[in-house]
C-alpha cells in the first residue's frame, strides 16, 4: 500500500483500477542491432498498428467532431506512408545497425527540424504532427499501450498534467477520477472534475514510472490523499464511504424540481457552468435553471482550423433547443493565456494572462468575431440565449463591440437571414471593470462576475503556478467587496448580477451573496443541488 | 514532360490537410509529378512531407511538372484538381 497526499479540487470518493497517460518524453536508447531485417520487420509492424490506431481514432473523431476536424488523423496516416520518412529510417537501421526505436525517433527529429526550421508559424506547428507520428510509431515498437477509450472499464486516470485537448479526447464514462502530479486547482483537469462531479487530486508528488496500468487505487477528496494497493481493510472501508457518498447523492436528489428560493422568498437563478455541448446533460441531470456560463472555447479547442459559422450555428441550436426556453449565456471565445490553440497563431508572450486574448482578441480581429456573433444571432432564434463578453475593461471596448454587432445584423438583415437579437452582458472579470461598474452597467444587459481571473487580476496572482495556491485567497475581502460594489452597481441602473466563478459554489459564501443581492449564481453541475439545498436553509 | 502553372487559392495554403488531399491524388497517376514553388525549390507532389516543407501559401504561384507515360491524362486531371481544392 502506498499513500500519496495532494490538493483535493472535487470532494469525492472513488476506487479503480488505474491508467497512467505516459507523455513519451523520456529519451529513446540507441542499441545495437545484428539482424537488420528483424529490425526492418518491427518497423512494419509498428506502422500497420499505427495505420490502425489512426483509422480507429479517425472514424471516432468524425462521428464526435465531423470530418473536416477529423482529417488531421488522416494526415497523420499519409505522414506515415512518406516515402523520405521511411527511407530514412531504413537508411539508419541498415547503414548504423541501431534498433528501431532510435532509427525512428531520429527520423522524427530530423524532419520535425526541417518544419520547425521554416518562416511560417503554421509549418512550425507541423512539427509537433511528425513528432506525434513519430511517437506513435516508437510506443508500438517498445509494446506501450495507447488508451483505447472503448474497451477500458472505467478507471482512475493518472497523470502528469492534462491538456484541454487531452480532455477533450476522453470518453468521459470511463473516468472513476483524476491524479495528476501538476496543475492548479484552477486547471481544466479541475474544471473537467468538478463538472463531471469525480473526485480529482492534483499536484500529487509520484513518479510516473512507478505507478502501474491495472493498480488499484482509491482517490479520495476528502482526505485528499490518494492510496495505490489498497490492503483488504481499506477497500472494505472505502467501499462502505462510497455507498455513504452515494446515498448523500440520492438524499440530494430530493432537491430535484424544488425552486431555488430562500425561507424569506428570495428567489436566486441558480444556473450551470458548461464547457461542451456534451455537458448539457450534466446541467438537467442536475436540474439547473439555466446555463449561465457556455465556454465557447471548447468550439475552437483541439482542432487545427478555425469552427467554420455552420458548426458553431449547429452547436448552440443543439444546446438551446436542448434547455428548451431556459436561459443560456454563451460567452463569447476566450482563448489566449492558458487556453491555446496553435491555429490561432497567437505566438509566445511573456505575461500570457495580462496579455493579447479574448475580447482583445475578437476586437483585433473582426473576421473571428463576426463568424462567432453571426452563428450566434442565427441560433438565437431557436430559444433563450444572452450573449457576454469576457475581459472587458472600459466602456470603449464594449462601444466597440456594439460597432460589431450592429454589422453583423445589418449583413444577416440583408442577406435575409433569419435571426434575433440576444441581451447582452459582459464578465466582470478585471478590477477594471468592477471599477467603473457603474458607468458599464448603464449600458449592458447583465453583469456576470468571472471570480477566477477576478481574483487572479485583483491579487496579482497567476493561476496556473501551484506554487501560488498557498496565497490564493478567494475570500479576500478586496474580491468581496468588489462583487458587493458590482451587485449595487448593476442595480442601480435595473440590471442584473451574477456570479458565474468558482467562488459562486462556495456553500461558505452562499449567504453573504444573497445578502449581498446577487441575482444569479451560475455553478457546476456537480454543485447545482447542493447549493439549492444551502440557499433553501437560509432565511 | 508536362507542365502547367497554377497560383493558389486555399486560404491555408499546400499545408497538412490540403497537401495530403494532393498527395492522395498524385499518387493515381505513374507520372511522376514534381512542384515547384516561388522560390524553385521542389518537391515531389507523392511525398507529404517534401511537399509540405515547401511552404506554399496562399497566393503563391507554384509549377506543376508531370513526367511519365500517363503525362497527358494526369496533367489534365491535376489542373483541375487544382482548380477545385487549391
Amino acid at each position: 500500500m502506498l499513500k500519496f497526499s495532494g490538493k483535493s479540487v472535487y470532494k469525492g470518493i472513488a476506487m479503480g483500477k488505474v491508467v497512467v497517460l505516459k507523455k513519451n518524453d523520456s529519451p529513446v536508447v540507441r542499441g545495437r542491432i545484428t539482424d537488420a531485417d528483424v529490425e526492418m520487420e518491427r518497423v512494419n509492424t509498428a506502422l500497420e498498428q499505427a495505420k490502425e490506431q489512426l483509422g480507429k481514432l479517425y472514424d471516432k473523431a468524425v462521428k464526435e467532431v465531423g470530418e473536416e476536424n477529423a482529417a488531421i488523423f488522416e494526415v497523420h496516416q499519409m505522414l506515415l506512408e512518406d516515402e523520405d520518412y521511411l527511407e530514412s529510417i531504413e537508411n539508419t537501421i541498415r547503414t548504423e545497425m541501431v534498433n528501431a526505436e532510435f532509427a525512428v525517433a531520429t527520423a522524427g527529429d530530423n524532419f520535425a527540424e526541417i518544419f520547425a526550421g521554416m518562416e511560417d508559424e503554421y509549418m512550425q506547428a507541423r512539427a509537433a504532427d511528425i513528432k506525434d507520428i513519430s511517437n506513435r510509431l516508437v510506443n508500438n515498437l517498445c509494446g506501450n499501450e495507447e488508451i483505447d477509450f472503448g474497451s477500458i472499464e472505467p478507471s482512475v486516470i493518472v497523470a502528469d498534467d492534462l491538456t484541454p485537448s487531452e480532455t477533450v479526447q476522453m470518453d468521459k464514462e470511463k473516468i472513476l477520477a483524476f491524479v495528476t502530479v501538476h496543475g492548479s486547482t484552477n486547471s481544466h483537469t479541475a474544471i473537467l472534475a468538478r463538472t463531471m462531479n469525480i473526485p480529482a487530486l492534483i499536484g500529487v508528488s509520484l513518479d510516473l514510472e512507478t505507478i502501474h496500468n491495472g493498480t488499484v487505487a482509491v482517490v479520495d477528496g476528502f482526505e485528499e490523499e490518494v492510496i495505490f494497493d489498497p490492503t483488504e481493510e481499506v477497500s472494505v472501508e472505502v467501499n462502505a464511504r462510497i455507498e455513504e457518498e452515494k446515498e448523500k447523492l440520492r438524499l440530494l436528489q430530493n432537491m430535484k424540481g424544488q425552486e431555488t428560493v430562500t425561507k424569506g422568498g428570495r428567489k436566486i437563478n441558480l444556473y450551470a457552468n458548461i464547457g461542451s455541448v456534451s455537458d448539457v446533460g450534466y446541467v438537467l441531470e442536475n436540474d439547473a435553471g439555466g446555463i449561465g456560463l457556455f465556454r465557447s472555447e471548447f468550439l475552437y479547442l483541439g482542432r487545427d482550423d478555425f469552427p467554420t459559422e455552420e458548426e458553431q450555428f449547429q452547436a448552440y441550436k443543439q444546446v438551446l433547443q436542448t434547455m428548451a426556453e431556459k436561459k443560456v449565456i454563451i460567452r463569447t471565445l476566450d482563448i489566449g493565456a492558458d487556453k491555446q490553440a496553435d491555429y490561432f497563431n497567437l505566438g509566445k508572450e511573456d505575461n500570457p494572462a495580462l496579455g493579447y486574448r479574448a475580447i482583445r482578441i475578437c476586437l483585433k480581429q473582426h473576421d473571428i468575431f463576426k463568424t462567432q456573433l453571426r452563428a450566434l444571432l442565427r441560433a438565437s432564434v431557436y430559444g433563450n440565449l444572452a450573449i457576454m463578453y469576457p475581459m472587458i475593461t472600459s466602456v470603449k471596448e464594449v462601444e466597440q463591440i456594439y460597432e460589431i454587432v450592429k454589422e453583423v445584423e445589418q449583413e444577416l438583415k440583408d442577406k435575409e437571414i433569419p435571426y434575433t437579437m440576444p441581451e447582452q452582458g459582459i464578465m466582470i472579470e478585471t478590477p477594471a471593470a468592477a471599477m467603473i461598474s457603474d458607468d458599464l452597467a448603464q449600458i449592458v444587459d447583465f453583469f456576470s462576475i468571472g471570480t477566477n481571473d477576478l481574483t487572479q487580476y485583483t491579487l496579482a496572482i497567476d493561476r496556473q503556478n501551484a506554487k501560488l495556491d498557498d496565497f490564493y485567497n478567494p475570500h479576500h475581502k478586496a474580491i468581496l467587496r468588489m462583487i458587493q460594489m458590482v451587485t449595487e452597481n448593476a442595480h442601480k441602473y435595473g440590471k442584473w448580477a451574477g456570479i458565474c466563478g468558482e467562488l459562486g459554489a462556495d456553500l461558505d459564501l452562499t449567504e453573504e451573496f444573497v445578502r449581498m443581492g446577487l441575482d444569479e449564481l451560475s455553478v457546476s453541475p456537480s454543485m447545482v443541488l447542493k447549493v439549492r439545498k444551502r440557499i433553501r436553509e437560509l432565511d | 514532360m508536362k507542365s502547367f502553372n497554377y497560383v493558389i487559392t486555399d486560404e491555408v495554403g499546400i499545408h497538412a490537410r490540403p497537401a495530403g488531399i494532393l498527395v492522395k491524388e498524385a499518387k493515381k497517376y505513374q507520372s511522376k509529378v514534381v512542384i515547384v514553388n516561388k522560390d524553385g525549390k521542389s518537391a515531389e507532389a507523392k511525398k507529404l512531407m517534401a511537399l509540405m516543407g515547401l511552404g506554399v501559401k496562399c497566393g503563391d504561384p507554384v509549377e506543376v511538372q508531370i513526367t511519365g507515360d500517363d503525362e497527358e491524362t494526369a496533367c489534365e486531371e491535376l489542373k483541375a484538381f487544382f482548380e477545385n481544392n487549391l
